[in-house]
């Protein structure tokens, strides 16, 4: 109607049996235009078409927008650039039988339980979801648009890479998708969710963003494929052992976590939102919370052995003190000496890094540092709470450690933890031994509530070495050692000095914290004025 | 209605029933003591209790009323339970493994020199029943708060207890009495006696070590396995071989008797529940005795006890067979586990007599005086997978634990909290839930609730089969055997099986409780940049999957009230949820069923695309044998390269002093061996591969 309207003008000037005519004759095509809208929108719904949608079914993948369905809340999705095509007219592919409305990605923007999030999924019907300029054109417009709002950007990704037919296009387009990636880190979060093969090229958009999810059995990520591989090193490999779900979250931490299929990943995704404040201009959301926040846990109070060399599982103590004991992990399965993810207390979400026990004695080493500082960034960034359980003795030695660079990739949980200005509350549930209790958010690194449980011992070095060093070739190594641990062993030598703030019974660390973070939701701090800091990567 | 929303997402729910019923909470224990503790009454000053878990605990109560200081000891392990905080002084007598700690006598003996304990109560198992205990703690002029030594080791021996049984007039079963040499004598013992035969440990007590045997093959097994186990158990490999009574039902009959030659009988527990010959519900009294025969089987265990001059409380173990006729099995010369329904019924503090009687005095009671008040059940809560054989060990932490203490007439006895480990070195009894009322159907009604109130995570535990069993028609009308659970689940426990409105209830349930997480994860409190634009809905259709079934539902909600349609007929579901709380209160229509299970919801669009998604293709596991369970390797039988025919034994493991023999799932040659004797292993871990 509004179309019809528009012509009226036009006709001023004309007899009015001609406006009548002329009317008519634009009502007809009119009418084309709008068979075509609704052609076009049709054809853009079914992406490459129902043999291509049923080969991508069964290959146990849903299609790109069946993703959005169950990702965004219902009705809520509002599609943009619908009618983008590609713009490539060589290799046959200006035909029109090779031109798909929306081409191969569908963008927009919907909601995540009420909250708008800006989305885009590729669509692997579509020349295998490869990348061609408008792809990334359309990519491109959400994120600017996510920024300029201040909400999040969930990637769905399921791409055989670039659209070869364009050449450098296809590359610029990537470019111009990794600078947004760059430009809206810390601004906004981004998630990337890779639901297929992301080859070449086209990884380091995922690797960019905060978090890199995969679906198992599925989903590929890589700089270049088995075959490839065997032709420059002649090393066997599957796409699976190569870059699976598995490989990613157990042996190189590029991914931060795998789910069983399509829609156990979507489903996670959209707890996992939750937890994400829309910007960083958004303080921590803060949830309706059930769980009495006051709640004592009985269970903490023994749930340290008297022994300090036995083990225990931190995640215990995390799922008592949360809310719900709900505990979003992030990479569960890598670098598990060191335990990070999002939980709530009182409704308001948080971050916990937790050395593990259980795992390498919950020694800091270079992958778990690593991965320790990477969320810590991403918490301070994004204006979340760090509640940080420390129970280390130390720094993981050996050559292989000296080699790899334990000194720089420790530097960078220390500069993280340092840098971090949101409110920082430490518990210090057993060992805190050397350089590696300054680093776990100490009070000497701005900690604002740091607190030491009875089995708290602060200290250089276990008894054990220290001893050795201090009574060196003396007698009586086991009197001096039993007063090394009476000594030492324990929180008072840190809380004299007021590097704990107080000794806390384990069974009121929830109720501590809860209130702790209450006072601290108005904490202001920034630090100097700088271009940008320069971490030791 | 008790609901739990696992952590690992909304869309998973795991429920359990319950109807709302609060209206009660003011906890009156109507099946307190009658006991009077007299406070001129001279008694010890401070006792040791060389025992861990809830008798320890138990036994720290009755002191506590008494005035007695108490002495626990304890594994290293164990340095934070409760029966250690209970205590007013605790001493650790070793690592954790029994041998060395809570059976180390010589620890045990410092402890009591140390601490100045006048005397020493032994619980049950551990040193109860050793004979050599009780004339050590005598040779130091400590009391044995129990029988004396005589008697100890009288009733302790199964063979001559049998004679003093016989003795002393008391039926004893039919069979050949005498120490079994090696496999073959066992064989040819067995051959005398005739099939089916009882092989057990002769210093065993309770099931503990007893196999039964219907065949030469079997018997030699059963040889090689009782035998070990009772070395490992007891330090001596003695066995015994009887006739086996058939379907028999397992009575006993408490008895207590003093220093001056008096002695009661406290009426009949019926124990016929059992799995592996070891008691999971026991009740106080039994439906099946009539006033006669329990007469008469309470004065033949008098008898019994004044012919071995018993003083302390004991407990004379019967079978009785479909006719009433009672066989004489073992007297205990313990304290024994199910002793509070006695407690229940009789209103005697059974720990309180034991320390009067050890101290000296006369029994205050007459056989007149015994009464049988009410009806008591016990339900032995464990941390263990009924699902695998009745009940196989699990371990782990208490992540959750609340004991049912808000209903009246419900007692627990446990020595566990909130935060307590399961180990594999102890017993993986979590508790002893006891109910009690005025007849039988109550005490039935109140353990139905009870049970449904429980609160226990972290670890597997058996309380769907309980909660099975006590409902049980067969059980609800008293026709029960020590066969009872083989006969009942013939292929082994399944879980308990809905019917069509306990399905129809479930699911509504499931759905409703989605609904309101749903609905709350859309909540957000304070100031917003961005508003929330939440999803309108009154109406949501949902998908919830059960036992593999699909189920399509529609819910809609009117405040806290759901109505969910199923096949066209509308479930009315209500209920103020506090979504953290391990129960919530739910109303459904008015009808009530308790449960536990796992379900999914789903929306229904994520329903229907589930079909797209690639089944995982589980694990081959015929080829690979795992550990069913937590527990120690006790021997490997098969090397790399060996050919093993099926069900051939490949190892066996043993986990709480129960052994198990793991076997070939097929014909094949073993392709690598990932254990050795010795080795601790835990739940799913890879033992042998086949070829």
């Amino acid at each position: 109607v509004c179309t019809f309207l528009r012509v009226i003008p036009y006709a001023g000037a004309l007899t009015r049996s001609k406006v009548l005519q002329n009317a008519r004759c634009y009502s007809v095509s009119h009418l084309s235009v709008q068979e075509r809208i609704e052609q076009k929108r049709k054809a853009a719904l079914t992406g490459g078409g129902q043999l291509r949608i049923a080969a991508q079914h069964k290959r146990g993948k849903l299609t790109a927008r069946e993703r959005l369905e169950l990702l965004l809340d219902p009705d809520s999705f509002v599609e943009y650039d619908m009618f983008v095509e590609h713009r490539c007219s060589d290799f046959g592919m200006e035909a029109d039988h090779n031109k798909y409305p929306g081409d191969s990605v569908v963008t927009g923007q919907g909601r995540i339980n009420g909250r708008l999030v800006y989305v885009f999924s590729q669509d692997f019907t579509v020349f295998g979801g490869s990348l061609s300029g408008a792809h990334a054109q359309k990519i491109c417009k959400i994120m600017d648009q996510a920024m300029m709002v201040g909400a999040p950007v969930i990637g769905l990704n399921d791409s055989g890479g670039a659209r070869i037919q364009e050449g450098v296009e296809s590359l610029a387009g990537y470019a111009d998708i990794f600078l947004r990636n760059v430009m809206a880190s810390g601004v906004v979060p981004q998630i990337s969710l890779i639901m297929g093969p992301c080859a070449g090229g086209a990884v380091y958009s995922p690797a960019l963003t905060d978090f890199t999810f995969m679906v198992k059995d599925t989903s590929y990520l890589f700089i270049t494929g088995p075959d490839v591989v065997k032709s420059v090193t002649n090393e066997d490999v599957t796409q699976e052992e190569l870059g699976g779900a598995k490989t990613h979250t157990t042996v190189s931490g590029v991914a931060h976590r795998a789910f069983e299929n399509d829609i156990d990943a979507l489903l996670n995704l959209r707890n996992f939102f939750n937890f994400l404040p829309l910007s960083n201009k958004d303080p921590a959301p803060v949830t309706e919370c059930h769980d009495p926040r006051d709640r004592l846990v009985p269970g903490l109070d023994t749930i340290v052995p008297f022994e300090s060399t036995k083990a225990y599982d931190m995640l215990d103590i995390v799922h008592g003190i949360v809310d719900e004991r709900e505990f979003f992990e992030i990479m569960p399965n890598y670098a598990k000496n060191i335990v990070v993810g999002f939980a709530r207390m009182n409704g308001r979400t948080v971050g916990i890094v937790g050395n593990q026990p259980k795992v390498a004695s919950g020694c800091l080493d270079i992958n778990s540092s690593v991965k320790g500082a990477r969320f810590v960034r991403f918490c301070d960034a994004f204006n979340i709470p760090i509640i940080t359980f420390v129970d280390v003795p130390g720094f993981l030695p050996g050559t292989a450690q000296e080699y790899g660079g334990i000194i720089r990739h420790g530097a960078k949980l220390l500069y993280a933890f340092a840098e971090a200005t949101v409110p920082k509350i430490t518990v210090i549930t057993r060992k805190a031994y050397g350089g590696a209790y300054d680093v776990m958010s100490s009070k000497h690194l701005r900690g604002d509530v740091n607190y030491a449980w009875p089995s708290a011992e602060v200290a250089v070095m276990g008894a054990k070495g220290a001893v050795q060093i201090i009574f060196r070739g003396k007698e009586n190594q086991a009197e001096a050692e039993a007063e090394y641990v009476e000594k030492f062993a324990n929180p008072f030598p840190a809380a004299v000095r007021g590097f704990v703030d107080d000794i806390i019974q384990p069974s009121t660390t929830r109720k501590r914290i809860c209130r702790d973070l209450e006072v601290l939701a108005s904490k202001k701090q920034t630090n100097p004025w700088k271009k940008h800091a320069n971490i030791p990567l | 209605m008790a609901a739990y929303r696992s952590a690992a997402g909304f869309q998973r729910v795991l429920l359990a029933f319950k109807h709302v019923c609060l209206k009660q909470r003011c906890g009156v224990i109507i099946c307190r003591y009658s006991t009077v503790y007299d406070p001129n009454e001279k008694t010890f000053d401070k006792i040791l209790i060389a025992n861990r878990g809830e008798i320890a605990c138990r036994v720290i109560k009755t002191c506590k009323k008494m005035g007695i200081k108490t002495v626990a000891v304890h594994s290293d392990v164990d340095s934070s339970a409760v029966h250690v905080k209970m205590a007013d002084e605790a001493v650790c007598v070793g690592p954790a493994p029994t041998s060395k700690s809570y059976l180390n006598m010589d620890a045990i003996m410092n402890a009591v020199k140390q601490t100045g304990a006048q005397a020493v109560h032994p619980g049950y198992g551990f040193l109860s029943e050793n004979k050599e205990f009780a004339k050590r703690l005598a040779a130091e002029g400590v009391t044995f708060i129990g029988p004396d030594t005589h008697a100890i080791q009288a009733m302790g021996d199964k063979i001559e207890s049998k004679l003093i049984a016989k003795a002393a007039k008391v039926n004893t079963i039919p069979g050949f009495d005498g120490v079994v040499k090696d496999a073959e004598e066992a064989v040819k013992i067995a051959g005398e006696i005739g099939y089916p035969v009882m092989i057990k440990a002769s210093a065993g007590g309770g099931g503990k070590g007893m196999r039964i045997s219907w065949n030469d093959e079997e018997t030699r097994e059963g040889f090689r396995f009782s035998s070990q186990e009772a070395a490992s158990s007891f330090g001596d490999d003695r066995l015994l071989i009887e006739k086996f009574i058939d379907n028999p039902r397992h009575i006993e009959i408490q008895v207590l008797a003093d220093k001056h030659g008096n002695a009661l009988w406290l009426n009949e527990r019926e124990c016929s529940i059992q799995r592996r010959n070891q008691k999971v519900v026991e009740e106080a009294p039994s439906t099946f005795l009539d006033p006669d025969t329990r007469r008469a089987m309470g004065e033949q265990a008098v008898s019994l006890a004044k012919a071995v001059k018993y003083s302390s409380a004991g407990t004379v173990e019967f079978l009785v067979d479909s006719q009433k006729n009672f066989y004489f099995l073992e007297m205990n010369t313990r304290l024994q586990v199910e002793h509070p329904i006695t407690e229940c019924i009789t209103g005697l503090d059974l720990v309180h007599q034991m320390i009067r009687i050890a101290k000296g005095y006369k029994l205050q009671q007459k056989q007149s005086d015994i009464p049988i008040n009410g009806w008591a059940i016990e339900s032995r809560v464990y941390a263990e997978d009924p699902y695998k054989s009745f009940g196989l060990p699990s371990i782990g932490r208490l992540s959750q634990y609340q004991e049912p203490l808000n209903l009246p007439n419900v007692r627990v006895d446990s020595g566990i909290q909130e935060g307590s480990d399961i180990s594999i070195y102890y017993d993986p009894m979590i508790s002893k839930l006891v109910t009690y009322g005025k007849t039988r159907e109550e005490a039935l009604k109140k353990m139905e609730e009870a049970l449904d109130n429980y609160v226990i995570r972290g670890v597997t535990h058996n309380i769907p089969l309980l909660r099975e069993i006590i409902v049980h028609p067969r059980f609800v009308s008293g026709d029960i055997s020590t066969k009872f659970l083989p006969e009942v689940y013939p292929d082994g426990f399944k879980g308990h099986m809905l019917t069509a409105g306990e399905r129809r209830e479930l699911l509504a349930t499931a759905a409703a409780l989605y609904v309101a997480a749903q609905l709350r994860s859309q909540k957000f409190l304070g100031d917003l940049r961005v508003s929330i634009v939440p999803a309108e809905s009154r109406q949501w259709e949902l998908c919830v999957e059960l036992d593999k079934g699909v189920h399509m539902l529609g819910v809609s909600r009117a405040g806290n009230n759901y109505t969910v349609e199923i096949d066209g007929e509308k479930v009315e579901v209500s209920g103020e949820w506090n979504l953290a709380s391990a129960l919530l209160p739910i109303t459904i229509n008015g009808k009530h069923r308790n449960l536990q299970f796992k379900l999914r919801v789903l929306s229904k669009l994520a329903a229907y695309l589930s079909k797209h998604m690639p089944e995982k293709i589980p694990e081959d596991t015929s080829s690979i044998l795992r550990s069913p369970m937590p527990g120690s390797v006790v021997a490997v039988s098969v090397k790399p390269g060996d050919n093993v025919a099926e069900g051939q034994e490949i190892c066996v493991i043993e986990a709480m002093k129960m052994q198990n023999s793991m076997t070939a799932a097929k014909t094949a040659k073993v392709k690598s061996v990932h254990c050795k004797a010795g080795d601790t292993v835990g739940e799913g871990d890879l033992l042998v591969e086949l070829e």
